[in-house]
């Protein structure tokens, strides 16, 4: 009994560190490198809760399309740039401070749904292979995003004011200042422990997605896309909508996403017209990877570790690499290639995950079936 | 392939749209069109036939590398950056060495060799086990192998003073200039000039060698396997195809092509590019071969031939045309709409997963 359960405990053991090999592999890498780096305790604290404030709201649009089991969703890109279209035409009209990122966000829920529903019409149509085909979408829309933003605006959308405009008379400038609601929604309610500062409203602002995603996973919508993620046929069988579930899943991270980014770039304090979402994606998806999450399983708890560990490696990384090599820039390449090669490793094991429970399911019915034939 | 079928639908023209792709039509039309007009805008002709013919001549190779891995059923070739990454270690690697001239470019392709071998093998060991998410996964390898590679050329003792920073005299630059190495050494060979129209004829053979090579070996027994792996799978393994084997050989090859497509585009475009400089380059190469008439489980020589002339014409002659009818630089919007449109359209066709 007792040598039971201890095997049955080294195996639970095991599987913890098999799902959890990535957030261990970063706690030993900020392990090595905080020392290295020589940034002071009281400075990382101050940076992780900023990033966290900055980058939570987008990260957390990403959850609801991996419950409909559509993977990661490299098209909350999309989102992003109809934030960003959202601001640019809030500061054209110079609606400041909180209302102008208020009716940014609204401004961007028209843009949202209308590319979500894009998005996931392609989708439905490129299933089996959603994550490359909705990273091919952000650049795709990346390319109409440019024609808006670079030739329409200011020619055929009117843009008043010359400050943000190029020189030439239209097209909007390569960065956009966003100084009159610089950190508004972060010093709303300002409030500094030890001298770290909080953004108390950022945070109550995440909180309150976080209840909705709670409250949104036990909807009738919510449990629908669970179906879905689980097993498309059983859920059509049993009468759902597969295809309108998923695209509803997208519209909803994409406007998620479009939220997200006004409050990204609110903290920035400036928008790079066509750079700010193009790592986007990327960054966030890695995030929430390097937080324990998978492909098709992920929760709030890793959002919130993921930013942590990944943003602690983010702003460490340069320094320790400089003080091991003498040479910054391998401190730089060295986190981006973190942070792909974490998107890789969690694609990689996905896969062979899937495969495996495959093959298994595969032997399970040929056993059933020589059982039946030995009867 | 889309002749037999153009042939069989011929007079039914939605019959001739449909096989051959709504967009690959608009996108050939756009093309005839820029064609026409340039004269009257005022754009030379004959030099802009000089430069789709220049530019095709660099890129064939690099679509060409598509063709083994999508037979295969391997989908699109989106881990092109690691076939380039292997170039370019050749490539370094021969200058390093001392090696000028005609010979240095021979020795960058012996030397890139059994890396291409060696990466290609591991790549491909790992696609077979992922089938199924070959595309995505093969993206990420690319990206984090060039992000991982960006790290190596800082760190590698590379010492060719034409190659290393000036400066602190370690790590490399990150273009560096082929003069004086193998700039130019295929397109020199038998150049034929006539009035503006110049036509690199080496390079247009030394693509041509390699096509037929791989028209060819598509007709061997392997070859013949190789399609019935990527039409088929389940069929093949009956038939007693090793299904892996084929699979890893494809991507072997489509990663040697990839490692010679980037040291031809370096002899024509005169620089090697370093660090992040292959990171979208595959992109481009996919789209280019979707244009040609391909799909994710379909490829031939002509649709490479096709869409290659097909997209360096759009990127050739759209600045000069756009720039000078409307006074307007919109040729980088127009190239990542019809590129990335095309992936996307390609992407979203039915056609069977192999499995």
């Amino acid at each position: 009994m007792s040598k039971n359960s201890t095997v049955r405990k080294r195996g639970s053991l095991a599987a913890f560190l098999r799902h959890s090999s990535v957030p261990i592999m970063f706690i030993i890498i900020c392990a090595i490198c905080i020392p290295l780096s020589g940034l002071s305790p009281s400075y990382l604290v101050n940076e992780i809760v900023t990033r966290m404030g900055r980058n939570s709201f987008l990260i957390i649009s990403l959850l609801i399309p991996i419950m409909a089991g559509m993977g990661l969703n490299f098209g909350m890109t999309l989102g992003a740039m109809a934030g960003e279209i959202g601001l640019i035409l809030v500061s054209d009209w110079q609606i400041i401070g909180i209302p102008g990122m208020v009716l940014a966000m609204i401004l961007s829920i028209p843009f949202s749904i209308l590319l979500g529903l894009f998005c996931g019409k392609m989708l439905n149509k490129a299933r089996g292979r959603e994550m490359i085909a909705s990273y091919i979408m952000s650049f795709f829309i990346n390319g109409v995003y440019q024609l808006v933003v670079l030739y329409l605006m200011g020619s055929v959308i009117p843009i008043k004011h010359s400050s943000i405009k190029l020189p030439r008379g239209y097209g909007i400038r390569n960065t956009v200042s966003l100084l009159s609601m610089r950190q508004k929604l972060d010093n709303l309610i300002p409030l500094t422990i030890k001298g770290v500062k909080i953004p108390v409203a950022t945070f109550l602002v995440v909180l309150v997605l976080c209840l909705f995603i709670v409250w949104f996973r036990r909807t009738k919508l919510g449990q629908d896309m669970r179906a879905v993620g689980q097993d498309m046929e059983v859920a059509r069988d049993s009468g759902i909508n597969v295809d309108r579930t998923r695209i509803i899943s997208i519209v909803i991270s994409t406007i998620l996403a479009g939220f997200g980014m006004v409050i990204y770039l609110q903290n920035m304090g400036n928008i790079a017209t066509y750079s700010s979402h193009s790592q986007i994606g990327m960054f966030c998806i890695a995030t929430l990877l390097v937080g324990g999450a998978s492909v098709d399983k992920a929760s709030i708890g890793n959002v919130f570790l993921g930013v942590i560990l990944f943003h602690l490696m983010f702003i460490v990384a340069p320094r320790a690499g400089a003080a091991i090599t003498g040479d910054s820039m391998i401190g730089e390449y060295f986190r981006v290639f973190v942070s792909y090669a974490v998107i890789t490793l969690a694609l990689i094991m996905y896969e062979t995950n899937k495969r495996k429970t495959k093959i298994l399911e595969g032997e399970r019915l040929k056993l059933e079936q020589m059982e039946e034939e030995a009867k | 392939m889309n002749e037999t079928v153009t042939v069989k639908e011929k007079g039914s023209i939605s019959g001739f749209v449909k096989s051959f792709g709504l967009p690959r039509l608009i996108i050939a039309a756009f093309l005839i069109v820029l064609l026409i007009l340039s004269p009257f805008v005022g754009a030379d002709l004959p030099s802009q036939i000089t430069n789709i013919i220049a530019r095709f001549s660099w890129n064939g190779i690099l679509v060409l590398s598509m063709v083994p891995m999508v037979h295969s059923g391997c989908g699109l070739n989106f881990g092109l950056p690691l076939g380039i990454i292997s170039g370019l270690l050749g490539a370094t690697l021969s200058i390093e060495f001392g090696f000028t001239g005609g010979l240095s470019f021979v020795v960058a392709i012996l030397i890139a060799t059994p890396f291409a071998l060696l990466l290609g093998s591991i790549y491909g060991w790992l696609l077979n086990r992922i089938k199924g998410g070959e595309m995505m996964i093969a993206t990420y390898v690319g990206f984090s192998s060039v992000s991982f590679m960006c790290m190596m050329w800082l760190i590698l003792p590379y010492k060719s003073p034409t190659m290393v920073w000036g400066l602190s005299g370690k790590g490399l630059r990150t273009t560096i200039s082929l003069e004086g190495y193998y700039n130019q050494v295929l397109a020199d060979f038998l150049r034929i000039s006539i009035g503006k129209l110049t036509i690199p004829v080496g390079t247009l053979l030394f693509f041509a060698i390699l096509a037929l090579a791989i028209w060819a070996f598509l007709r061997t027994k392997t070859g013949t396997a190789m399609t019935a792996v990527g039409s088929n799978p389940s069929f093949a393994r009956a038939a007693g195809i090793n299904v892996d084997k084929i699979r890893l050989l494809s991507v072997i090859m489509s990663t040697w092509l990839g490692a010679v497509g980037i040291l031809v585009y370096e002899q024509g475009f005169g620089f090697i590019q370093l660090y992040m400089a292959p990171f979208y380059m595959a992109l481009p190469a996919v789209s280019a071969i979707l244009i040609g008439g391909a799909s994710v489980n379909k490829a031939s020589i002509t649709n490479v031939i096709i869409g290659t002339i097909l997209f360096q014409g759009i990127v050739t002659m759209t600045p000069t045309v756009m720039n000078n009818l409307i006074k307007m630089d919109m040729s980088e919007v127009i190239r990542i709409i019809v590129s990335q449109g095309m992936i996307l359209y390609a992407l979203t066709r039915k056609t069977e997963v192999s499995k």
